[in-house]
């Protein structure tokens, strides 16, 4: 106690000996944490710089630059196999973001806004489960169950690789979407319908335009996540099926080439596209 | 409207809420019967294939076996049919778990500053940093696994710079080895670690943080007795996040750790593949499903203990 | 349900709540928010639903606007039954309390939604959103969009847009809540000029009681689902029913004494003192004896001569307030008594703590309180 009564007495120290002008005692900061912050950026980034650096470099070495050239990006659009995969690919993203798009956003608006009522848990476990569940064993279990049905029913065909994406696609499409309704002011749409207008044109003057930064954003994520995927598509894709990951995959089985590169950087590209796209859509909301 | 009976409130209200509860199942439907077919279904499926016989080439055999699930840690001399315990199965099952907890450390290690800094920057400044954390996030890990590649090849950028600087004579071979897959799976997780971390960093009240040092505490205790409980959420968020993943990761042994330093999941990979022994991966996916549903327990667990303790 | 819908037996309400009771929830956490509710609004009405947090005047509001249906009871509007009906057949408006106004249209869109949503042409549509902007005078602002508006003109563009499609009646959910107080009054004078010309029912919802005694016609002050008072802003001042109606508008005095056997119709009461008074009486039966009653402030003073005293007591404090000064009394059965006299420019000082004081009360300012 009376220690305390004597400090209060004793002039303050920083009043004494004052800081230099904003230099003052910062409780943000914690020291070496910024050099990490910095330090982590470059890890992230320096691997796909060197990648991006050597698609543009005209010798087949991967790693002693020469000079600039697009020659590997010309072989890349060229070569058929690549072509041919990268249909596939776009083929399979599309239908599967669609598809996904709108179940994620019908259930969306089942399943946010409500009270909550018996089998709301379950409803959310059950659209959550393929981001709870390892991809492999995604992967192997949806081969199982695909290859019973063709069995079964000897029906082969693309169908089946787009119906597994669009399971997976689908919790991605979700999240942006509740997220999105979930901020939105439900007296909105009862100001709609105060004004005269029928639940069918709530939705479509007032629910619908206010949503719809959230679906392209969903829309985005599920696309991005069906190009990328790797291993659902590696197990579950048919002969001839290879989606553009696969046949990189496949490639680089038989060793590093500078088409690699290339392709990776285009498809790199693509994905930072998307990603900047999804961003700007998400500060939208603001 | 005069003529017919006049519906009362009640009533009214009651065919009101059984049309809002149609509308409702019948939009929640079709999401969840895509799911429930194609989700989940299958992991029943391969719940009855653990429990058959392997067929010859790929497939089972209908009959019942509890071969698969033993066959896990045990495996059958091929010469006297006793069982002992399979110490191929069970390095990988080590190195697999060994692995996704180096991963999940080292990129706490990281992940923690990372995120601590990005939440204490100037709005405009945040926004950029987050988007660079995010873009790593969600483009393709088999473009950042090969990335990695190119680094740590023999012929690359790693070794050459080693030996042009005359430190070693011939190059380190770090592709093909743990080293490698570790290196890849911490490259790849980062962004996992760092966002869920940055999310509950975001929220934090400096006020708290300003109370701990106005109580006479130093740096290092403020990190551990006041940031760190606050942001235990994230943490354990972040931790699960890398966790599943790493223990079940498929693309990043196959390209860095060749065939000597399989993980778990490409033991299971190829079982429906080479091995041809399709009840014993179905046996070993559902065990990986286990541990991981004993993860997100716990963490379940933690967080609500953690927001009823914020509560209380 | 046609605007004009022919008058009923019920007469001239614009809107009617018969015993309507609203229940929420079911089982142990079920919540009454109205009970046995019934009220009669007249056309070209301004009423106000008054009471405090949570006595469930949004509950009616909501009701008659039709998000939600009354547990038991029936709802008319112009003599009909409109229990049926889904909130976008009926012709009743509502300003939100947040304002609700749709972010991602124009200010003449929000205005027009209601008559498009009505199938009016494109010619009708513009002509009565340019009316509307100029009955709020926002003609300027047509085509900004509503996040760029000041509380203030946002407040404007929710009631031009409830306004726009001519309702019967006008719900209000307390839309002057969210301005500072300056705002509050231009726009508490702005809505009873909206009022006055376009001739709609107004329901107001408030917790404000100045606010309520400006502005309504009529108030009903509510306290827990149920509705203990309604009357003219005057009546209600000047003959609370009720304790609680009383007590929550404006400052009082509450009293006991005892009620005389009535004669020939006026009712007196009788003091501890011995003085006698004529009372006002509740609306509701009551019967002599031991009664509560209440004096404001204002209706009383301090006794110039001692027959005028009915009460004395021990001043214990005064308070200056500019206009008037409060005089605090202990009366001598141990009650607190105020007394507020305007301050004339020779009045004031005579008065000092410690004096034992008699107090006049006006004629007819001594009412009496249910229960
Ligand atoms: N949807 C609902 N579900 C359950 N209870 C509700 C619901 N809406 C209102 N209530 C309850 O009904 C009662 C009356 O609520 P109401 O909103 O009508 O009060 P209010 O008079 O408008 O209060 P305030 O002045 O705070 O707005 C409250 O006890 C409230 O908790
Ligand atoms: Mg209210």
């Amino acid at each position: 106690m009376a220690d305390a009564v004597t400090q209060v007495d004793t002039p303050v120290r920083g009043a004494s000996s004052p800081s230099p002008k904003g230099r003052g005692f910062d409780v943000k900061r914690l020291p070496g944490f910024a050099t990490v912050a910095w330090m982590c950026l470059l890890v992230l980034y320096a691997p796909m710089l060197v990648l991006v650096l050597f698609s543009v470099n005209d010798n087949r070495s991967v790693t002693i630059w020469t000079k600039f050239s697009w020659r590997w990006y010309e072989e890349v659009i060229n070569n058929e196999g690549i072509q041919h995969a990268t249909v596939l690919s776009l083929k399979v993203a599309v239908v599967a973001m669609v598809v996904a798009t709108a179940v994620a956003t019908m259930a969306a608006l089942a399943t946010t806004r409500t009270r909550a009522y018996r089998g709301l848990p379950v409803v959310y476990g059950i659209i959550n489960q393929p981001l709870m569940v390892p991809e492999i064993v995604t992967a192997v279990a949806t081969l199982s169950f695909f290859a019973l049905i063709k069995q079964a029913t000897g029906v082969t065909g693309l169908g089946y690789l787009i119906l597994a994406h669009t399971v997976f696609c689908i919790p991605f499409a979700y999240m942006p979407i509740r997220a999105r309704l979930e901020d939105m002011d439900l007296t909105l749409e009862q100001a709609s319908a105060d004004l005269y207008a029928t639940p069918w044109r709530t939705f479509r003057r007032v629910t619908f335009p206010l949503l719809l930064p959230g679906i392209f954003a969903g829309a985005m994520l599920a696309f991005v996540i069906s190009l990328d995927d790797v291993v659902i598509s590696l197990l579950v894709a048919g002969p001839g099926e290879s989606t553009l990951p696969i046949y990189i995959i496949g490639q680089l089985r038989r060793g590093v080439t500078p088409e690699m590169n290339a392709v990776s950087t285009i498809f790199l590209a693509v994905s930072i596209l998307l990603v900047t796209f999804f961003f700007v859509l998400a500060r939208a909301r603001k | 409207m005069s003529t017919s009976v006049p519906e009362t409130g009640a009533t009214a209200a009651q065919s009101a809420e059984r049309r809002a509860v149609r509308t409702r199942w019948l939009l929640v439907s079709p999401a969840v019967v895509i799911i429930g077919c194609v989700g989940i279904l299958p992991l029943s499926i391969i719940l009855l294939y653990s429990l058959l016989e392997p067929a010859e080439y790929a497939g089972v055999v209908w009959t019942f076996s509890p071969e698969a699930w033993m066959g896990l840690v045990l495996e059958r001399d091929i010469f006297d049919d006793t069982l002992g315990l399979s110490s191929a199965h069970l390095t990988i099952y080590t190195r697999s778990i060994l692995q996704a907890l180096f991963t999940t450390v080292l990129t706490l290690i990281f992940g923690f500053p990372t995120a601590y800094f990005i939440a204490t920057r100037p709005a405009k400044e945040r926004n950029i940093w987050l988007f660079l954390v995010t873009i790593p996030f969600w483009t393709n890990l088999l473009i950042r696994t090969f990335a990695i590649m190119l680094i740590v090849r023999d012929e690359g950028l790693v070794n050459h710079a080693l030996i042009n600087i005359g430190l070693i004579e011939k190059p380190l071979a770090i592709l093909y080895t743990d080293v490698a897959v570790a290196i890849g799976l911490v490259y790849a997780y980062l962004p996992f670690m760092v966002l869920p971390l940055y999310a509950s960093m975001e929220k934090l009240d400096f006020r708290l943080v300003e109370a701990g040092y106005d109580l006479y505490a130093n740096r290092r205790r403020v990190l551990r007795r006041v940031i760190v409980p606050l942001v235990k959420p994230g943490v354990i968020a972040g931790c699960i996040l890398v966790f599943i993943p790493s223990i079940g990761a498929y693309v990043t042994p196959r390209l860095l750790g060749g065939g000597k330093n399989m993980m778990l999941g490409n033991l299971i990979a190829n079982q429906f593949g080479t091995s041809r022994n399709w009840p014993l991966g179905s046996a070993m996916a559902l065990a990986l499903m286990g541990l991981v549903m004993i993860a997100l327990v716990i963490y379940v667990r933690n967080v609500t203990a953690a927001g009823q303790k914020s509560h209380g | 349900m046609s605007p004009d819908g022919k008058a009923s037996q019920s007469g001239s309400a614009a809107v009617e709540a018969q015993r309507v009771t609203k229940i929420f929830g079911g089982g142990d956490d079920q919540v009454v928010a109205l009970d046995d509710v019934s009220v009669q609004i007249g056309e070209n009405e301004f009423f106000t639903l008054l009471g405090p947090s949570g006595c469930g005047k949004t509950t009616l509001l909501r009701l008659i606007a039709g998000f939600e249906h009354p547990t038991d009871g029936r709802i008319l509007l112009g003599g009909e039954d409109i229990s049926p009906l889904p909130p976008f057949q009926r012709p009743v408006n509502t300003v939100f309390q947040n304002y609700a106004l749709f972010p991602h249209m124009t200010v003449g869109g929000n205005i027009g939604f209601g008559l498009e949503m009505l199938n009016k042409s494109k010619q009708e549509v513009d002509d009565a959103v340019t009316e509307m902007l100029r009955l709020v005078r926002m003609e300027e602002l047509r085509n900004r969009r509503t996040s760029q508006l000041s509380g203030g003109q946002q407040q404007r563009v929710a009631l031009a847009r409830a306004l726009a499609p001519k309702p019967r009646v006008l719900l209000l959910d307390e839309p002057l809540s969210a301005l500072d107080l300056k705002l509050r009054k231009e726009m508490q004078i702005e809505l009873k000029r909206l009022q006055n010309e376009t001739g709609i029912t107004f329901v107001f919802v408030t917790h404000d009681q100045e606010e309520a005694l400006t502005m309504s016609d009529r108030i009903a002050v509510m306290k827990e689902g149920a509705i203990l008072q309604i009357g003219a802003p005057r009546d209600i001042y000047d003959h609370p029913s009720d304790r609680f109606v009383a007590h929550f508008i404006g400052e009082t005095n509450f009293l006991e004494a005892e009620l005389l056997e009535r004669k020939n119709g006026a009712a007196k009461v009788k003091f501890p003192s011995g003085a006698v008074l004529p009372a006002s009486l509740p609306d509701a039966p009551i019967s002599p004896g031991k009664v509560s009653v209440v004096v404001r402030p204002e209706h009383s003073r301090i006794a110039t001569t001692k027959k005028d005293a009915v009460l004395s007591g021990t001043l214990e404090n005064v308070v200056y307030f500019g206009t008037d000064t409060h005089f605090h009394f202990r009366l001598n059965d141990g009650a607190q008594f105020i007394v507020r006299m305007q301050n004339a420019r020779d009045s004031g000082d005579d008065f000092t703590p410690g004096q034992e004081l008699g107090i006049a009360v006006e004629a007819d300012a001594v009412q009496v309180l249910r229960d």
